[in-house]
């Protein structure tokens, strides 16, 4: 029965459950219908992105720069549709030439590492930091560390309100969900994270499929920005800074390997879903932000172990 | 010889994993100072044996004694303080270190008691072991640098440095090239005048006879043989393992080369790799290529399926001039590459059965421009397949390539491009570590492939097989084509003269001026 549960690739989604339901009683406003909605607006922009990972991560990859990308994202897309001296300013094309600029931004740095990766084989990790620490700076010389206010309402909703962003963000899963697990790309992604020699011989065009994963990787990045920055009502250059342990530990406490060849992007849905929830129990208990690091820390740890005994367990 | 005393004795040795006997009342003798060999397909209980031996596993039931002592090793260095070395298939050395620290990583020498190494004492052991074995290589030298003959060579000075008085091998012989074999085959013979006793585990059954005084055979787990060497055959041996008798190791061909050329090769050269190459490949035929390790065999299959680049010549596939193939267009042009090593090339192993053999044919399962698989259909072609390459009937195909024998995973990889129906098949090493069974089975659907009009290409290390399986055989030595010989004029002799022309005299010398060796930095 253990065994079995253990096994089972609704672990997280069940100790989820169970987490919540043990820490309702004693966690004034937990289970309210405000504080519900509330974890539910933290979990959105936070799965757009690791959906994007989850993607990089399966064909074998890391993409360490989306955090970088967010804060770029943002600040361009805002100085694009902010009522402040923005390009567009007052315009009616504000908020899609806002976004159109976001998603730019976030193919432009996704391209960038794609390319670094298959045209001169560069490793993943190398260039995405890189790419990061690059991106980051740029974010905070272009605004001089400014952040950007004024944004039109029109673009700010898409953050700011849970039930609009919902249904889009519902879709975004299900396209994403089943273009891994149905479509001839999503084989060949877990194909090439399995083993990159067998898959180039087997006629799988593996440079194409890997610029893809970091493509889909900054657009993802990109698509959490608009929903942080209109969260925020705000750009900000440094948005986004913290996420990362989030990031990866929720694609990684979901199940989806750091070696490549296997996730699945309901798997992640379930990692943000966990995560979200410790953050939001942590905070409501009045935990200062270190104590809920080191609270964090100690779950993904966990959350390891818990896959590699699972690991073990399948194998045998 | 019957004489000399027992120094292992293996008595109703039983092991059972997850409720299925993989070994059932295994009983024979070692006798000191000989080499016993232990033969049987794929999933005999071979290695499950070995593994006991080696305190990996321990037995159900029976025991083992040494010298008459009962002996249990709880763990590997148990068995290793015993006098027990193994020298793995899978070679286990780090490479990134050199030999003297490989044969000493274990035991180092300290200075006088203190956490240091003597670096001279490592020095000095490691140069006596080395010259032992007769490999005449600074013991400062990477393994990374060395060939997969010295370094077996280095794993057998490691179990020497442990006092090893029973040495276990385990298909020493598939990745060395024949010299290294011939090397390796003498070392053995000293060492067996030194009192040293071999279990010699191998498919190849000719190497068996030739080194072995006592050969026992494994089937299901059980010994259906033991007897002297002198005493049985090859077929016997073969019956034995397989449980039926075999008439003969190859199948009869039964189509012939037709007139038209599937692909041609004109003066084929990329410096350094291989020059001048040039050949038909027809509609029907199967040709082989023969060479010893490093003479380009390998790699010229690699260039032809557009993996490595060529300087000079034309690769025609059906007359059309492919001027810088790559695998995506071969692919779709109708070309297989079963490549030399199947886990590293030719499988993910972490992947499900179903999941490798679809992987080439895929977009053939998918629908118009929409890139959605049709899983129905692919499923359905999948269950025809496994039975066309004849995969066992007890795996699903939901389970991980990883946890098949060896000649399962390459059907798998066989009936991965089975399902894209290539026309040209290039095949490199198709039936390495597998067993004698499997084998007859991939040489019947390479027979069938090429009678139903495919057009073959064998590289192998075994003389043998393309013997048994070729129209034609060309000669590969230092990349160039050094003979061309057709089926009426096949001789061993004559293959191996091609392969070997004055190509080792050469070698030693060039290699060693260019090895790393740390200390001269």
């Amino acid at each position: 029965m253990v065994k079995r549960l253990i096994q089972s690739e609704y672990l997280v989604l069940l100790l989820s459950a169970v987490y919540f339901a043990a820490l309702a009683p004693f966690t004034p406003g937990f289970a309210s219908t405000g504080n519900l909605a509330n974890i539910l607006s933290s979990m959105l922009p936070l799965l757009v992105v690791a959906m994007g990972q989850t993607f990089v991560l399966i064909a074998g990859g890391i993409d360490l720069s989306v955090t970088s990308t967010i804060a770029l994202a943002s600040v361009v897309g805002a100085s694009v549709a902010t009522g402040d001296q923005g390009i567009l300013s007052g315009n009616s094309l504000a908020t899609p030439g806002g976004i159109l600029a976001m998603l730019l931004v976030g193919a432009t740095v996704g391209s960038f590492n794609g390319a670094a990766i298959t045209r001169f084989r560069m490793p993943p990790f190398i260039v995405t930091l890189t790419t990061m620490i690059f991106v980051s700076g740029f974010a905070v010389w272009l605004t001089q560390s400014k952040s950007i206010f004024n944004l039109p309402t029109t673009f700010t909703i898409l953050g700011s309100n849970v039930w609009v962003a919902l249904p889009l963000v519902a879709v975004a899963t299900l396209v994403m969900h089943f273009a891994l697990s149905r479509t001839l790309l999503g084989h060949w992604i877990y194909a090439i994270g399995h083993n990159k020699n067998a898959a180039e011989i087997s006629g799988v065009p593996v440079r194409r499929v890997l610029l893809f994963t970091y493509i889909a990787s900054g657009l993802c990045a990109a698509a959490a920005s608009i929903l942080y920055t209109g969260r925020l009502e705000s750009a900000s250059p440094v948005m986004g800074r913290n996420i990362l342990l989030d990031l990866i530990g929720a694609t990684v406490i979901g199940g989806t390997s750091l070696y490549g060849g296997k996730g699945k992007i309901l798997w992640t849905v379930y990692g943000v879903l966990f995560l979200a929830l410790i953050d939001n129990s942590l905070n409501l208990l009045n935990l200062s932000y270190f104590t809920i690091m080191m609270a964090k820390g100690a779950v993904i740890v966990m959350a390891a172990t818990i896959d590699s005994v699972r690991n073990k367990l399948l194998n045998s | 010889m019957s004489s000399s005393p027992r120094i292992l004795e293996f008595d109703s040795v039983e092991k059972s994993f997850f409720g299925v006997k993989v070994l059932k009342a295994v009983t024979f003798d070692l006798r000191t100072g000989t080499a016993i060999g232990l033969v049987g397909e794929n999933g005999a209980g071979k290695s499950t044996l070995m593994n006991i031996l080696g305190g990996i596993h321990t037995p159900d039931a029976g025991y083992i004694r040494m010298e008459g002592e009962p002996y249990a090793p709880r763990n590997p260095q148990d068995a290793a303080r015993a006098g027990v070395a193994f020298i793995h298939q899978e070679l286990n050395l780090f490479s990134n270190l050199t030999i003297a620290e490989n044969i000493f990583i274990t035991t180092f020498p300290r200075v006088a008691g203190l956490p240091m190494i003597a670096r001279k004492t490592v020095r000095e052991r490691a140069r006596s072991l080395l010259d032992q074995v007769g490999l005449s290589v600074n013991p400062n030298t990477r393994v990374e640098s060395l060939s997969a003959g010295e370094r077996q060579l280095v794993e057998i000075a490691k179990a020497l440095s442990l006092d090893a008085r029973i040495i276990i091998f385990d298909e020493p012989t598939s990745s060395l090239t024949a010299l290294e074999t011939d090397r390796l085959f003498e070392l053995i013979s000293t060492l067996r005048a030194r009192g040293i006793s071999m279990i010699y585990i191998s498919h190849a059954l000719s190497d068996v006879m030739k080194l072995c005084d006592d050969i026992v055979v494994l089937r299901d787990g059980e010994v259906v043989g033991k007897s002297r060497t002198a005493e049985t055959s090859t077929a016997k041996l073969i019956s034995l393992m397989v449980g039926r008798s075999i008439d003969q190791l190859y199948p009869e061909r039964t189509g012939r080369p037709a007139a038209e050329r599937a692909l041609s090769v004109r003066n084929l050269s990329q410096p350094g790799i291989v020059r001048n190459i040039a050949f038909d490949l027809h509609d029907q035929e199967i040709l082989g290529i023969s060479g010893l390790m490093g003479s380009g065999r390998s790699e010229l299959a690699r260039i032809l399926f557009g993996l490595d680049p060529f300087e000079t010549g034309e690769v025609l596939l059906w007359g059309e001039n492919l001027p810088k193939p790559s695998p995506r267009q071969c692919v779709r042009m109708g070309m297989a590459f079963l490549t030399e090593n199947r886990r590293e090339e030719g499988l993910c192993m972490e992947a499900s059965i179903a999941e490798n053999m679809a992987l080439v044919s895929l977009p053939n399962f998918a629908n118009r421009g929409g890139y959605w698989i049709d899983h129905g259909r692919l499923s359905k072609s999948l269950t025809a397949l496994r039975g066309a390459v004849r995969l066992t009937r007890s795996a699903r195909l939901s389970q991980a390539v990883r946890t098949l024998s060896g000649g399962n995973q390459q059907k798998v990889v066989l009936a991965k491009w089975l399902l894209n129906r290539p026309r040209v098949f290039i095949l490199d090493e198709p039936t390495r570590g597998i067993d004698v069974g499997a084998k007859y089975e991939v040489y019947s659907l390479i027979n069938k492939l090429a009678s139903d009009g495919a057009a073959v290409l064998i590289i192998s290390s075994e003389i043998e097989e393309l013997i048994g399986m070729c129209d034609q055989i060309l000669v590969m030595r230092n990349g160039e084509i050094a003979d061309t010989i057709r089926r009426p004029d096949f001789d061993r002799e004559r293959i191996l003269r091609g392969a070997l022309k004055q190509s080792h005299t050469t070698r030693t010398s060039p290699v060693e001026t260019a090895r790393h060796d740390p200390e001269s930095r």
